[in-house]
Order: C-alpha cells, then structure tokens, then sequence
C-alpha cells in the first residue's frame, strides 16, 4: 500500500511534465516498473537508452528539485475531493486498460463510469445547428433513461446537449476534458460542470489546474471513445475534431453510429459520410439500445409529440415547425394567421416549452 | 460722413442685429474694420473696394472706417460685403439712404460687383421679421428662399450696380412684383412600401415604431431589405406642418444644402451618413458651430446602417439629444444650440460573418456572435425600444406577385395613433409614448389581471431586466393605440415582448 501511495506521487510528478505523454511514461514503465527508479535516473541515461526527446530530458532534469512542491499539490488535490486513479489500481477503467496509447492515471472528480453498465459517447460539433442540439439532448436523455451512461467532453454544442439531455433525466453522465478537472471550461457550462461532478464525473488525464489547450483536445477524445462501448456522431463537418474521436473509437473497437442529417447541410456531412462508410445509422434511440440488447417496452417515436393540450390555433402555428428553425415570416405565410396573432401564439407555445426560439424571431420545435 | 445700415448675422440656429456702421473721415488713407471680426469678414475690405470700383465708383483716397455693432459678438460668414459696400456709398454720399430706414441687407460680394448667395437665409430672413423690418435685399439666388418666410418683402439684387439703381427711384421698389408664388411643390415620395415584397415583421415592426416614435433597430444579413425598409419611413410619418418645414428647412439652409430654387422642403428628411462619420460630424461643431447630421435629420429618420462599426465615441455622443431631443454646443463664445428631434433607425449584421443564424453559412461562434452584438454601448440599446431580425427574402416574394399595402394607408394609421397619443398627453408636456417615463407607464399602461400574471411569468423565464418592462409596456401602449383599444390587451402584449430588444433576447438558451 505505501509503495503505491509512492508510486502515485512519482507518477504524479512526471506527468505533471508538459512533454511527457502517456505513450513515453508507458514505455519508461515497461522497462523500469517503478516511477520512484525512473525518478532517481539521470535524464542522459534515459536519453541514451531512446526514451526520453532532447526537450523532454532537459525538462526532466530541470523539474527534478520540483518533487517536494508536486507532492503538496498532490496533497491539495486530494483534499479538494480530486482523485488520482492509476492504471496500477483496481479502480482504473477496465474498457481503458487494453488499449494502446492509454493514460497511465486519470483525475477524476465524482467517479468513474461504472463498469458493468453500458456507455455511449455522445460527440459533435461545437456550433450545432438547433436540430442537432435537440437530437443530442433527447438520444441522451432516451439512453439514459434506459439505464445507459453518457460520456462526452462537456464541450459548447452537441456535447454539452449530451450531458444536459442525460442529466434532465434525472442520470449519471461522465465528462472527460482536456484541461485540468478543476477547470471548468468553456465557462458558460459552469451549472452542467458542477452537476455533472456530483451526479457522475469530470475526468482528465491532465493535472489538476493545467489551462485547457489546443493540442490536449485531441488526446481527450481518445478517453471519451475508450471510455465507452460506443460512439455517436450527432453532426460534424466534414473536417471536424469529431471525426478524431471516430478513428480513436475505431481503433479501440467501438461502434460508431452517426445521426443522419440533410445532404444539404454542411454541418451533417460528416455524419453522413460516416454512414456511407459503414457507421450505424442512428433514428431512434432503439438502434444504439439494440447493441446492449436493451429492450424498451414503450417504443419512442421522435417523430411527433402528440398535439394534445394545445388550442385550435396553436396547433396551426405548431404544425408549422420542425426541427429546422423557421423565421416569423414563414409562419405567418404559412398559417395564414395574422402577424400580432403568430406573435402572441409562439410566445404562448415558447412558455409552455414546446418550442424555441433558436434566434431572436426564428422558431424550432422542442423534441 | 457717417452712414448706418441694417444686416443680420448668423450665430448657431438664429441671426441676430447687426448694425453696419461706416464713417470716412480725414486722416490717412486706408480702410479699418471693427467688431470682432472673424478672417472672412475682414477679408471684406478688400473685396467690398474693389466691387465698387468694378461698379464704376472712384473715391478720393480718405481714412474709411467699419464696425459692425454690437462689437462684443464675434462674426462671421460672409453676408457682410453687401451692408458694408452700400453703408459705403452712402457714407461718401453717393446714394440716398432714405429708402434703407426699415430694411436689411445681406449677401457676398463678388470682384466684379455681383451679389452671390449666402447661407442661412431662411434664419436671417425670419429675424429680420421678428425685428419689425420691412424688407430684405439680398442675393438673387437666395430670393425664392427668402420669401417663404413670408410677411416681408423680399428684394433680390443681383449686382451693387441694381442696387444702385433701385435706390435711385425708390418707387420702383415698393412697385417690385412680391416673389411669393404659391406653387407649392407637392411633398410625394419618389419610394413606397408597396414596392416592398414580404417582411411583415420589419413592415409591422416600423410601424409601431414611428407610430409611437420609438427608436427601432433592425438586425439581419446584407441584402434583406433594411436599408430599403428604413429610407421609406418618412413616407409614413405624418405629413410636415408649415411651422415643421421651416424648422427642417432652416438646418439645411444653414448648412447650404436646400436645393437651387429655394422652395421649403416639404419631404421629412432621411439622412444615412456613413459609419466612418466623425463624431463632430454628427453632432455639429466649428469656431461657428454649424448643425451636423442629428440636426439634418430632424424632423425625420437618423439611420445608422452597420451600427457597431460607428465610432463609439460618436455614438456615444448621441445619448443626450435623444433625451432632450436637441444638441447644445458649448462654445466660448456661448451656448449654440441645433434641434435633435430625428427617430433613430439602426441596421447591424447579427454576426462578422454576417449570416447568423444560419448555421450552414455562418462559422462564427457563440462568443464571436456575442462580442459583436457586445460592441453597442449599453446605454445606447437602452434607448431603443424595437428590435427585430430581418431574414432572407425567398424567391417568391422577390417576385413581387402579391400586391403589398401602400404607405398611404400605413400613415393612416399611423396618424390615428398619434392623435390617440396627442389626446392622452395633453398639457401633460410629453407627445409620444416613447417618452413616458415610470409614472406615466404606470398610468397609461395598465394590464389586465391574468395578463398581469402572464407578464410576470414571461418576466420571470426569459430573464428580463427592469428597463425592458418598461420599454415592453411603452411599446404595447403604441400597438393598442394601433389598434384603437383604450386597454392593452394579450395580443398587444405578445407582440410587444417580441420586439424587445437585443440584449434580453439574443442567446438566451
């Protein structure tokens, strides 16, 4: 046990280096078995053996006499609730520990998923069209609901939708980021950073107050694939950081699923390429259920929500949204209503929920 | 010899007496001005000697001296030569005077000895009025403008020369045809919101918003009609009165921008400067200050197309003429002071880019989005009580098949609802709902019970401030008086919340 605490504190060290990755440490592991030994060898000799860079070494060297200051932030950090789960530990994710290029620790605040139950990353673009946050937020809520564990990288658009759809419900969601876990970044999802910490967990494989930077980004998206047993893209461009979690997830042996959208439209290119190159095609939440042979009693239907509870006119108004915002214009045209009556009636749906206003003026249903 | 003529000088919006006194006398030759005199006026001299000469008059060489009373006010414009070359001749005792007793005299003296128009006229032409003069000589060309003031007579002289003449035989004066023609041109717009296909929301929106003078900003990508929709504005606003067409003609006078023929304008002006406009330039300013583009705008519609890429600090300078509905320019020299009372329309991109919202187009981020919407100065959004999105016009509607409603019948309405407002804020000194303040909202914008409730809920989920109630509540009072109805009803409401403004609705979820 005190070895492991030790062993803990050294790997605390190291990977507090900014050039050290997990592929190196996992190489200097394999050779040495001990982070307490890597420490006390000269950064030459790691050199000469190939396993450190020019620039790691000379930082390696450099942040030797930074023990004594890695241990006390390592001390705060447990007080501040943070835990360090290593790859030496029972507790380190069993879906992480196979695979290749995997953090030799994580921080997480809250917990881990759970091992025995399903999780499926929910990922996509940043600036997300409204359908593709109303997708994301009611797949997410479905799938938790059904008792599956959503995984996403708390992100502004379709994976901040993710989180928010599983956490309506009432679930556990996890957040893997790419900073430090004491970090909330971006800011405005402060409320979901603080929730999701409490009802599941905010992990990182960087140390505690490392800024989020570029570069991490991509290297979290391999925790959220690996994290999970499968991935759906709900839109991305066709060059999008989405994509990266998709190769992650495909060379881990994830499913991949992706959200069709319209041929049209730029932000579901990258869904729909993913489709064409052999990804599931999600149009309900049952086809990601049917892979954990989750059977749902009630069949969902996405289509439409009944019409029930709403007056003759506002049935007009209603029927004529969808999930593409429409501008007040178009409804007047289409409902043939005057423009203070279209007004006063979306005002009215808006309050009861049922639809958005996705800009000022533009209107969307609410799934 | 000593000799005394009437003028008027300009000074901000108002011309002031001005009494040209010239004595010659002996001494040595030469010729010397007095009277706070600014570098134009003093250029006179040489300008007002040679005309005379050109004019065919030789003097014996003698000391000539000018001053232009009260000698305490400082001058400036060029309106002297006229007074000084004639208070001249009178002084060396070539002309009769007797026909200048209760007259004024104003204009620029060319080298030759022609008379060439000056600025202001309308402003010097009612103060000769007010001062009980009985007629005004000055340029030919400023002759038509001149006589819209109407109740002196006006002379036109084209040349000292003429002027010579008429003083000669004064009969010939008083027998000089009055140039009042009544041909009153015909205040019609060349533009009309019949030709305008589709957007109801901005049509309804400008409605409402002239109808109870409200500020209004329209947010929308290039090419969907904003700038068309707001340079149609004057034709539904209610027609000028005659007392409106001086005031709006007086600016443009003083800044020489009537046209040619001197007639009043009779259209409400629409004045859409340029985002690279300096603050100066808006205000108005100068030594002399004259009127800038708020006072050009008076009477009619201010619009700022690409709002956020006007000078902050010129549009910071806007905040308390739209208060006080008038500019103060303090000077040295004094308190200038220009009307303001212009209806500001804006027109902004939602986003850089300029296609927010749609995504398809549109790369920028929330916070990109935010920041540009950010560059309006609160205080300034404060003051604007409409706000709507403009959208992309479809095919079909720029096919023009529908017949659309024209302005005539807009300003019908229009006109009603500022009668309704007229009414209701007699003797109470406001005119229009937009400047009704809270004891004023409190009185004319009562809701109904349940509205009430509906209020506070709405208030409640989408997170409005104070200022946006009361702005939501003044707007709804404009659509009810719209609509005829003494009491704000539910319809009224809805429609009012939906045009409020930016920052209440803009990235909400």
């Amino acid at each position: 046990m005190e070895q492991l605490t030790r062993e803990k504190e050294y790997l605390f060290w190291l990977s507090g280096l900014p050039s050290m990755g997990a592929v190196a440490m996992r190489r200097l592991w394999d050779r040495y078995h001990s982070f307490e030994k890597i420490y006390n060898i000269e950064g030459k000799e790691l050199a000469g053996l190939g396993l450190l860079g020019d620039r790691a070494r000379e930082e390696f060297d450099r942040n030797k006499n930074s023990l004594e200051k890695s241990r006390e932030e390592y001390e705060k950090m447990k007080e501040k609730g943070i835990e360090f789960v290593t790859f030496l530990e029972e507790g380190y994710p069993g879906r992480l520990q196979p695979l290749h290029g995997s953090p030799l620790g994580l921080f997480v605040k809250g917990r881990l998923p759970d091992e025995h139950r399903p999780a499926v990353a929910i990922v996509g673009a940043r600036d997300c069209s409204h359908y593709g946050r109303e997708m994301a937020e009611y797949l997410s809520g479905a799938l938790a609901q059904a008792g599956v564990q959503v995984v996403s990288g708390m992100a502004l658009g379709i994976d901040g939708a993710g989180h928010r759809g599983a956490l309506k419900a009432g679930e556990d969601t996890y957040a893997v980021l790419g900073c430090g876990v004491d970090i909330c970044y971006p800011r405005s999802h402060f409320s979901m950073y603080l929730e999701i910490s409490e009802r599941g967990g905010v992990i990182s494989e960087q140390n505690p107050g490392k800024a989020p930077a570029a570069r991490n980004f991509p290297m979290r998206n391999r925790i959220i694939s690996g994290l999970s047993d499968v991935v759906v893209v709900v839109e991305a461009r066709e060059k999008s950081g989405s994509l990266i979690t998709v190769d992650c997830g495909l060379e881990q042996g994830r499913e991949i699923f992706a959200v069709p959208g319209r041929v049209m439209d730029p932000l579901s290119q990258g869904c729909n390429q993913l489709i064409r190159q052999g990804a599931g095609i999600v149009t309900s939440p049952e086809d990601i259920l049917e892979v954990f042979r989750i059977h749902m009693e009630k069949k969902l239907i996405l289509d439409e929500k009944i019409e029930n509870g709403l007056a003759k006119n506002e049935k007009m108004v209603y029927s004529c949204l969808d999930l593409q915002p429409k501008f007040i214009d178009r409804v007047v045209e289409e409902s043939g209503l005057s423009l203070g009556e279209c007004l006063t009636l979306l005002l009215e749906l808006e309050l009861k929920g049922r639809i958005i206003q996705t800009a000022s003026h533009y209107y969307a249903k609410k799934l | 010899m000593f000799c005394k003529v009437n003028s008027i000088g300009l000074r901000g919006m108002d011309g002031y007496s001005v009494s040209v006194e010239v004595d010659i006398g002996e001494g040595l030759p030469g010729m010397t001005m007095v009277g706070a005199l600014s570098s134009e006026v003093r250029e006179a001299q040489d300008r007002v000697r040679t005309a005379l000469k050109n004019s065919g008059y030789h003097f014996r060489p003698q000391k000539v001296t000018v001053n232009l009373s009260p000698a305490d006010i400082r001058k400036g414009g060029t309106g002297f030569d006229f007074p000084i070359a004639v208070g001249m001749l009178g002084a060396y005792g070539a002309l009769d005077m007797t026909a200048l007793g209760d007259a004024v005299l104003f204009g620029e003296l060319g080298l030759s000895g022609e008379l060439k128009p000056i600025r202001g006229i309308l402003s010097l032409v009612s103060k000769a009025r007010e001062e009980g003069r009985r007629r005004c000589f000055l340029p030919k060309d400023n002759a038509a403008e001149g006589s819209a003031i109407g109740g002196i007579q006006i002379i036109g002289v084209e040349s000292l020369r003429q002027m010579t003449e008429f003083l000669q035989d004064p009969d010939r004066i008083l027998e000089s045809e009055d140039e009042t023609e009544e041909d009153r041109e015909q205040e019609g717009y060349s533009v009309d919101y019949a030709q305008v296909q589709g957007q109801f929301l901005m049509k309804r929106a400008t409605e409402v918003a002239v109808a109870g003078y409200h500020n209004l900003l329209y947010i929308g990508p290039a090419g969907t009609g904003k700038t068309m929709i707001a340079e149609r504005i004057p034709t539904i606003m209610p027609s000028c009165t005659p007392g409106e067409c001086l005031e709006i003609s007086k600016v443009y006078s003083i800044c020489g921008l009537l046209p040619k023929q001197g007639k009043l304008l009779r259209r409400r002006p629409f004045r859409s400067p340029h985002h690279s406009i300096t603050g100066t330039a808006l205000t108005g300013g100068g030594r002399n200050p004259i009127p800038g583009e708020m006072s050009l705008a008076s009477g009619g519609v201010l619009f700022l197309d690409e709002f956020p890429e006007f000078s902050k600090q010129g549009i910071e300078m806007m905040r308390q003429p739209l208060e006080s509905r008038k500019v103060v320019l303090s000077r040295v020299s004094g308190r200038y002071e220009f009307p303001a009372d212009f209806m500001l329309v804006a027109a902004m991109n939602p986003c850089r880019c300029g296609y927010y919202p749609d995504r398809s187009r549109c790369h920028c981020t929330q916070q990109q989005v935010q920041s540009y919407l950010g560059k309006i100065s609160k205080p300034i959004l404060d003051r604007i009580d409409i706000c709507v999105e403009a959208a992309p016009i479809s095919f079909d509607e720029l096919k023009g098949m529908v017949p659309q409603e024209s302005s005539a019948r807009i300003r019908e309405r229009v006109e009603r609802a500022r009668g309704v407002q007229r009414e209701r804020f007699l003797g109470s000194g406001l005119t229009f709902n937009s400047e009704m303040k809270g004891d004023e909202i409190q009185r004319y914008c009562g809701l109904e019970k349940e509205d009430q409730q509906f209020f506070r809920e709405v208030y409640r989920n989408m997170n409005l401030s104070a200022r946006a109630y009361g702005r939501i509540l003044k707007v709804a009072r404009t659509i009810a008086d719209l609509d005829g109805k003494e009491q704000i009803s539910h319809q009224h409401l809805c429609e009012a919340i939906s045009y409020r403004s930016l920052e209440e609705k803009y990235w909400n979820n």
